[in-house]
């Protein structure tokens, strides 16, 4: 099997003209699934027998959170994929889903928050399912301020694309935490083996939210490393092509 | 002493968007010596930081024997023996102390080894005392019987006479050029000459960008 | 002849320890700053102590983990900073073992004293005699877990000015679940119930850590060497 088209990948020259070229595909659909579910979810679902119409916040809750695992996942594997093959890419991937993943963690705890004020009558219980999802704001947070704090660029991409990799464990942890201990915190409903438990009509538009979502992290990656890779390169010589072009 | 030959090819570092090493190419044999110039910041301590290992570049490689380096690190390392600019000394050991743990770590020596090394370097007399209390240049002569001590055949020395006396001087030129006779390798960063008369000395002149 | 992998982390450990003992003053800061933190409670909160009971655990455990980060900003600093890390590198030995040995010795420095202490500073608390053990024997394998942990932490933030609150951010996520546990066993001993589960599952993380994390302090070491 040819692996050329991984090594051009890797160069930073054709990364970036990639991402500028998929940016569009992304961005558009993204937009498209995620009026649709918001529609579908606010207007269209029937209120929820025991919750009334408070458990619409679903369709930002659920895909918020689900996001700040995916992009935790993604951030750690391109940053084990910059250690172990020693790709600039890969590392200028990683650190363009720190601050989007951190995005949507905080957006996860708010609106889990605002939903539990609601529901349990408290902004914020020390329930395992809420801790370790504040455990991985501070990973997000710890991720940032290594590399911020580290002024050589290649020592900072090194040292934060291992904590990333460590940090991996409390992913597993967050999710299963609310089926090990007993918790405030609904177990899955959706994201677990076998067949999903919520109706159809409630279910499709948190699908779509979902599948929206993850395309509009697609389209902020691809953004935020274009200007990464410019930043990284700006001594380069393709630059002033890339940019003229 | 080892047959074996250290050898760069093509090595580029960059730190931070400095090209710090652009395509630098080196051989040195056993029985010769490559000294190393260049003005404050041109690299010469980031390559020898290189050749030992400790920074990876983003392109090139580095032999040893026929082997790349990379290959079996521990291997290399086994074999050389690196000297930074600060003397690698505890401020709460003695000289004798330290070098006991220090190259106690890759071999083990004796008592008589240990006096010879620092009788050799001059350090017969203030062995026993804290090296928090020493001078620089007694720092710098015990980090010297340490590099002897090591008996390793390759030597990285990053400016090894800095803060000597002409003495002191004298005793590196003196313990390098019995070293590269013997069938040593010394790659060595300097920017004063040292005089060494009988040795087969390469020169790379490494130039800031 | 050429050093064993053991005998040159024996060497390490034994270093790091007669330093330790050569710099005596520097041994009471972490202590000092657990009594400190453990009187503070009392001044805060009541000096009741039925009061303090109920909370004696946290206070013990709160106080013993950032003792221990204290220290831990300490670790490789000194190394780091004449040249002996490097050493270690370029020894030819598994960098694994000799970060290990190090770990080893700031636990032997910081965590066992802690361990001692603490049942000390529980007494204060109006922890029960009987609770004792139940002090000690979770904030010995705790710190000890703390040590191995923090040592990453601690690689990774070498030559960072003041990175302090760093290190602890950097720690904190994968400290947490010992802190838990810890905390849960300490407060089953006071209240005199079993707390055999908790001291198991903190025992699985140490063991855990052991194997584990002086793998990834020996590659943080070398990627803040390079």
């Amino acid at each position: 099997m040819s692996w050329t088209w991984f090594h051009r990948l890797a160069s930073p020259p054709c990364a970036y003209a990639l991402a500028s070229r998929l940016t569009p595909w992304f961005a558009w659909p993204a937009g498209v699934l995620i009026a649709g579910g918001l529609y579908g979810g606010l207007v269209l679902a029937p209120p929820d027998y025991q919750q009334g119409d408070d458990f619409r916040i679903i369709y930002v809750h659920a895909p918020s959170a689900w996001m700040s695992l995916m992009v935790y996942t993604t951030m750690a594997v391109s940053a084990a994929v910059g250690l172990i093959w020693r790709m600039k890419v890969a590392h200028a991937v990683a650190a363009s889903c720190a601050a989007i993943g951190a995005s949507f963690t905080v957006a996860a705890l708010v609106t889990g928050s605002l939903w539990g004020r609601k529901m349990w009558g408290t902004y914020w219980e020390w329930d395992p399912r809420l801790t370790s999802e504040l455990i991985l704001l501070f990973l997000y947070l710890g991720y940032m301020g290594l590399r911020a704090a580290i002024d050589e660029v290649q020592r900072a991409d090194r040292a934060s694309a291992l904590l990333a990799v460590v940090g991996i464990v409390n992913v597993p942890i967050i999710h299963y935490s609310v089926t090990w201990w007993n918790s405030l915190h609904q177990a899955p409903s959706v994201m677990k083996l076998g067949r999903p438990e919520i109706p159809a009509a409630m279910l499709v538009p948190l699908l779509m939210m979902l599948a929206g979502f993850t395309l509009l992290f697609a389209a902020l990656l691809l953004v935020r490393m274009r200007a990464e890779i410019l930043n990284r390169e700006r001594t380069a010589n393709w630059i002033r092509e890339a940019l003229i072009g | 002493m080892s047959r074996r030959s250290i050898k760069a090819e093509q090595l580029h570092l960059w730190r931070g968007v400095n090209h710090v090493l652009c395509g630098i190419d080196l051989c040195v044999s056993p029985g010769e010596m490559l000294v190393v110039t260049g003005a404050n910041g041109s690299g010469k301590t980031s390559l020898l930081r290189t050749l030992c290992g400790l920074v990876h570049p983003e392109e090139g490689r580095i032999l040893w024997g026929e082997q790349n380096v990379r290959q079996d690190l521990p291997q290399f390392h086994s074999e050389l023996v690196y000297l930074g600019h600060e003397p690698p000394l505890k401020g709460d050991l003695s000289a004798r102390e330290n070098l006991r743990y220090w190259v106690g770590m890759r071999r083990t020596f004796t008592t008589s080894e240990l006096d010879a090394a620092l009788i050799r370097v001059g350090a017969g007399g203030w062995s026993e005392q804290p090296a928090r209390t020493l001078s620089a240049g007694q720092k710098r002569r015990v980090a010297i019987a340490g590099v002897v001590l090591f008996a390793a055949p390759l030597w990285l020395l990053d400016e090894p006479a800095t803060n000597l006396d002409v003495d002191g001087q004298r005793l590196v030129s003196n313990l390098i050029e019995e070293h590269v006779t013997a069938g040593g390798l010394v790659i060595a960063a300097l920017h004063h000459e040292l005089n060494l008369k009988s040795v087969a000395t390469q020169r790379l002149e490494l130039s800031s960008r | 002849m050429k050093s064993s992998a053991l005998s040159a982390a024996r060497l390490v450990l034994v270093r790091d320890l007669k330093l330790a003992f050569r710099k005596r003053g520097q041994l009471v800061q972490p202590l000092a700053f657990f009594a400190i933190v453990t009187t503070l409670f009392p001044l805060a909160i009541s000096p009741e102590l039925a009061r303090l009971r109920e909370i004696a655990a946290g206070v013990l455990w709160v106080a013993a983990l950032l003792a221990s980060l204290l220290a831990l900003e300490f670790l490789f600093r000194d190394d780091a900073h004449d040249g002996t890390l490097e050493q270690y590198a370029l020894s030819g030995q598994s960098l694994t073992w000799l970060v290990f040995a190090k770990t080893a010795a700031h636990w032997l420095l910081t965590g066992v004293p802690l361990a001692v202490m603490a049942p000390l500073a529980g007494l204060a608390l109006g922890v029960p005699y009987a609770a004792l053990t139940g002090i000690m024997a979770p904030i010995a394998l705790g710190t000890l877990a703390l040590s191995l942990i923090g040592a990453i932490g601690a690689a990774l933030t070498l030559g960072i000015r003041r990175s302090g609150v760093l290190l602890t951010l950097l720690t904190l996520p994968l400290a947490m679940p010992v802190l838990i546990f810890g905390a849960q066993a300490t407060d089953l001993a006071v209240r005199g119930a079993s707390y055999a589960a908790p001291l198991y599952l903190l025992a699985a993380m140490v063991v855990l850590g052991v194997t584990l994390a002086p793998l990834a302090t020996a590659a943080a070491v070398r990627i803040s060497l390079e």
